[in-house]
Formats: structure tokens, C-alpha cells, sequence
């Protein structure tokens, strides 16, 4: 029996992850630093993973609600209400997820119909595009531009859209890019999504982690925006709980219905133990989330600066934990770059093609490292690039 | 950044980690070494900053230490309240610590000597004879766990994956 012919169209024809590669080869070299890792370099806070000690003290062991505690829905609704001024009930409008990734799921799979487009600002997360042939729709990729700090434009969209446009997945504070987008940088957006009733699914996973003064501005706190945004949130990234797999999705009553439906069958509800350190990160949490803000913000600049000096164009990123320099002036490939890196100098970062072919002539590095590796990891790159370029002339002159 | 904020942020910083490059520093929060200098000068000056500290866990140098906290009760003088007589206890050089403490003693008294006999010596030659001293109570320390902030545990291992997306 042939067990390929057995497997569905769908999943055999989704390209193996780019990233699985790479991951692969960095896993050859154990004693590497890694700037490639996609979350935190801090443990969840002691508070959080004491509240849930005491929740499995206390017997709590069972499902709760397909939607998620009453407590956590309410916290969760004051939240979206105190710090981005959107108000969703928390009886009918949230839904507690295993972490973001099973909300954009739910979202692609309860909106569309086979066929159907979607569009995603790239360089972008690696899941969307799966995500969206998983659920039968089509993906539709709108680069976003490099000299324009990889933040969305309104005419880039206007010319991706088609009749079989059905919506856009945003992310930002983005993963790779570290954009994001302010109040006027959304305004020509929205009119975009207006013109043509787009739905917006609206990945915020990143949303504490801002920098500079610099607000999150929610794409649904827009008026007449949140009736067709599905948000998307959760507790990875601002509480340092990735592997507590906990997040949560926001929407209008129809959209929220529909992907209870999917959840209640497919999952039934989130891990209750993770409900409740959810519920202390947000009651009691947001101390520990501004001071981990303020150590990335320091590891962001002196980022930022190193490959502004080894001569690498490297945008000012203002969210996430990502930089995203282009490495075209050393005349290497990302994936060379990232390879040869690894292998020559044993520091891992991430190509940046893997999050679409326009991040390509980029990697991406993040800075969830404690300082005193990222001050080793960055001076070995800047040893690396120097050694590049020295030997740039040379083989411009080997291929004339 | 406004020039508290950055004396700030610099404070910070540097009780994480008192021997960071000026430069690193300087690169950590956007601004020039020179400002930086500029700010630590003031700092000192100000005694904002009192000294660049080290957290050391003698055991594994094979030194061993006594420490002990030590209870004391008092008299306020007159004039002084207990400024006058915490004066003439931390000026001895084997003294790591006092507060004023509320509660049912005034003064804690954190003492760090090289043997048992030396606390001993501590209460019974110089701390209790002092004229306003009541009473004193002696704990020793058995073992130390965190001080400073800092846990004297092997710091547990990054348990995360080389690259995720």
C-alpha cells in the first residue's frame, strides 16, 4: 500500500517548512548561540506558574466552558477594554484558544469557502500561508516594501485584491519584520478594506511588545472596524508562557459562533492549568510584562546599532523581538549567509526567505537573548560579514 | 530620554551587571558614551551610585563565613533618636548591614565574621556594652539561598528550541 497516494492533496502538496531545514542543521551545532528562536528568553514569571501550582492544589483538573472560565472571558474583556479601548462581552464575543495559532485556524477555517483569497502582508509568520490552503483557501502575498520599514501599503493591497478577495491576515507588531503599524499608517488601510468589505484577521500576538513611546494601535478599535476584524491575541509573548499554549480570539457574535463550533468539536476547551496562570499573568502581570518591555527595548538598540556599523541596512524595528537587516552587501544569499554563519562562526539566526520569498537578501535575528550573548553573537557576525566582504572582490572577479 | 530616565535606566542596568563597557552601555539605550560618562560622573558624585558591587558565593572559594542577623533592642537618646547609636555600630568593619526596623526590635544588625567565636566576641565585647543597647537577639545564618536578587542555585538550563518560528 501506497500510504503517499493516502494522504490528502491538501497536505501532501504544503511544502515541508523551510524553517525544519534550517532547524535540522542548527540542531548539528549544540554549543551554537541562537538568535533564532521565535520566543522569549524568559521563564513565565514565578507568580503565574504558582497560580497554577495552586490551581492543581486545589483539584482544578477538569474541562471547563468551550469557551474558556468565566473568569479568564472577563479579564480578558477589561483587558481589550482598559489598554486598546475595544469593547468585546465576555459571554458571547471571546474565546479562549490553544495559544494565537489555533485562533487564526478557527478564523481561516470558519470564513472561507474553497477558492477563496486571502491576503497576507509579507515577509509574514511561516503558518498563514498552510494555514489558509489548509482551510481551502488560496493565499495572496502582498510584499511589504523594505524602504518603507516593511509597513503595509494601501496601493500594494488596492492591486492585490480580486473579487475572490474574501480577507487579510495582519500581524503586527510583525514576526519577522518587527514593523508595525501606527493610527496613521492604518487610516489608508482601512479605507482599502472598506471599499472592497474585506474581513481582517488581525493577529496581535505582539501587541505589548512596543518600543519607544510607541503604542500598539488596534486595527478594530477603528470605527466600524471591529463589526468585520476577528482579533487575535494571547499570553506567549507579553507573559513569557509560549509552552503553556494559551491565547484567545475576540470577534462579532456570527464570526465568534462559528469558530466555538469548530473548537467545541475539535478541541473542546484550553488546558484549564493554562486558564489559570492566564488569568494571574493578566489580573497581576503587567508589572513583570513592562520590565521584560524595557529589556528588550536596551537589546533592540544596541541590536539595532551593531548592524547599522558593520555597514548592513537594518530599518528601525519598533515591535516584537525581531531585527531584520538585509545582508545583500555581502553578496551572499540568505540561506548561504544563515548557513555559513552557523557552520563558520556557530551563531544561528533565521533566513529570511522562509517567511516568503520577499525576505529573501535578509535574516532575521532575534533579540529574546540575554545581553551578554547577544554582545558574543553580534561580535562574531560582525567578524563574519567583515570576512564577506573582504572577499566580495574576489569572487566578482572569479565569475567575470 | 529625559536625564532622570536615563540615570534611571542606567541604575538598572548596571546592578544586573556592574562591569558592562561604557560603550555597550551607551549602545543599550540609544545615547553617545560620553553621555553616559556624563551620567555616571553624577551618579557617583551624588552618591546616587555608592559602589560597584560584586554577590560572591564564598562556600565555593572553600572560604567559610559566619553570618548572622542580630536583634537589637534600644533606647533612643535624647536629641539622636537612634542615628547616634547606629553610627557607632556600622563603623565596624565587620558589620554588612543595619536598619531601623519596625516591629518588636529596633535595630537589625547583619554581621559577617569568619568564625562563630567572632560573632560571640561581636555581642558580648562591643554591641552590648553600648549604653542605650537593651537586649540583643543572635540568628546564625545555616545557608543562603538568594541574596541581592541573586539565587546561589546553578541557574536552570534555556530549555528552548535552536530556531522556532
Amino acid at each position: 500500500m501506497n500510504l503517499e497516494d493516502k494522504i490528502s492533496p491538501i497536505v501532501r502538496n504544503i511544502p515541508p517548512s523551510g524553517i525544519r531545514r534550517f532547524f535540522d542543521l542548527a540542531n548539528s551545532k549544540p554549543n551554537a548561540i541562537s538568535l533564532g528562536v521565535g520566543e522569549p528568553d524568559f521563564v513565565t514569571p514565578w507568580h503565574v506558574r504558582e497560580a497554577s501550582i495552586d490551581s492543581l492544589e486545589k483539584g482544578m483538573t477538569s474541562y471547563t466552558s468551550n469557551r474558556g472560565t468565566p473568569e479568564l472571558l472577563e479579564a480578558i474583556s477589561v483587558y481589550l477594554e482598559k489598554r486598546f479601548s475595544i469593547t468585546y462581552q465576555a459571554e458571547s464575543e471571546i474565546l479562549v484558544t490553544f495559544g494565537a495559532s489555533e485562533a487564526i485556524d478557527l478564523a481561516l477555517r470558519t470564513i472561507l469557502s474553497p477558492g477563496e483569497e486571502v491576503l497576507t502582508p509579507e515577509p509574514c509568520y511561516v503558518s498563514y500561508t498552510p494555514c489558509i490552503q489548509l482551510a481551502g483557501g488560496v493565499p495572496v502575498p502582498v510584499t511589504t516594501p523594505a524602504n518603507r520599514g516593511f509597513k503595509l501599503q494601501a496601493e500594494d493591497l488596492e492591486k492585490a485584491i480580486t473579487p475572490k478577495t474574501k480577507a487579510i491576515i495582519l500581524c503586527y507588531p510583525n514576526n519577522p519584520t518587527g514593523a508595525i503599524m501606527t493610527k496613521r499608517d492604518w487610516e489608508p488601510i482601512i479605507q482599502v478594506i472598506k471599499k472592497h468589505d474585506l474581513l481582517v484577521i488581525s493577529d496581535e500576538i505582539y501587541a505589548e511588545l512596543t518600543y519607544g513611546g510607541r503604542d500598539h494601535y488596534s486595527i478594530a478599535s477603528f470605527p466600524e472596524m471591529k463589526e468585520r476584524t476577528i482579533l487575535i491575541n494571547g499570553f506567549s509573548k507579553a507573559f513569557a508562557m509560549t509552552g503553556w499554549r494559551i491565547g484567545y480570539v475576540a470577534a462579532p457574535v456570527p464570526l465568534l459562533n462559528g469558530m466555538l463550533k469548530i473548537h467545541q468539536y475539535t478541541a473542546l476547551c484550553a488546558s484549564i492549568t493554562s486558564q489559570a496562570a492566564a488569568l494571574e499573568a493578566l489580573t497581576n502581570g503587567m508589572n513583570e510584562c513592562r520590565s521584560m518591555v524595557a529589556q528588550y527595548d536596551r537589546r533592540r538598540r544596541l541590536v539595532v546599532k551593531a548592524f547599522q556599523d558593520m555597514g548592513l541596512t537594518c530599518h528601525d524595528p519598533h515591535g516584537a523581538f525581531y531585527v531584520f537587516p538585509s545582508i545583500q552587501a555581502t553578496g551572499l544569499d540568505s540561506q548561504t549567509f544563515a548557513e555559513q554563519l552557523l557552520m563558520e562562526e556557530e551563531v544561528a539566526v533565521v533566513p529570511g526567505d522562509v517567511f516568503g520569498p520577499s525576505g529573501a537578501g535578509h535574516i532575521r535575528c532575534s533579540y529574546a537573548t540575554s545581553i551578554e550573548r547577544l554582545g558574543e553573537a553580534l561580535q562574531r557576525i560582525e567578524r563574519f560579514v567583515k570576512r564577506k566582504q573582504s572577499q566580495l572582490p574576489l569572487i566578482k572577479a572569479q565569475n567575470q | 530620554m529625559k536625564p532622570e530616565q536615563l540615570q534611571e535606566e542606567i541604575v538598572t542596568i548596571l546592578q544586573e551587571n556592574s562591569r558592562i563597557e561604557v560603550q555597550q552601555l551607551a549602545d543599550m539605550l540609544g545615547v553617545t558614551a560620553q553621555a553616559v560618562e556624563k551620567q555616571l560622573k553624577e551618579l557617583q558624585e551624588k552618591r546616587i551610585i555608592l559602589r560597584f558591587g560584586t554577590v560572591v558565593n564564598w562556600q565555593k572559594l572553600g572560604r567559610q563565613k559566619v553570618y548572622a542577623l542580630i536583634d537589637v533592642k534600644i533606647t533612643p537618646q535624647r536629641g539622636h533618636g537612634f542615628d547616634a547609636l547606629a553610627k557607632r555600630i556600622y563603623r565596624f568593619p565587620e558589620v554588612h548591614s543595619v536598619y531601623v526596623m519596625s516591629g518588636t526590635y529596633d535595630l537589625s544588625v547583619g554581621l559577617e565574621v569568619d568564625s562563630l567565636e567572632a560573632v560571640g566576641r561581636f555581642v558580648t565585647e562591643k554591641l552590648s556594652p553600648l549604653d542605650s543597647v537593651v537586649s540583643t537577639t543572635t540568628h546564625f545564618v545555616l545557608k543562603k539561598y538568594k541574596e541581592d536578587g541573586v539565587i546561589f542555585d546553578d541557574p536552570e538550563n534555556d530549555q528552548r528550541l535552536v530556531i522556532s518560528p
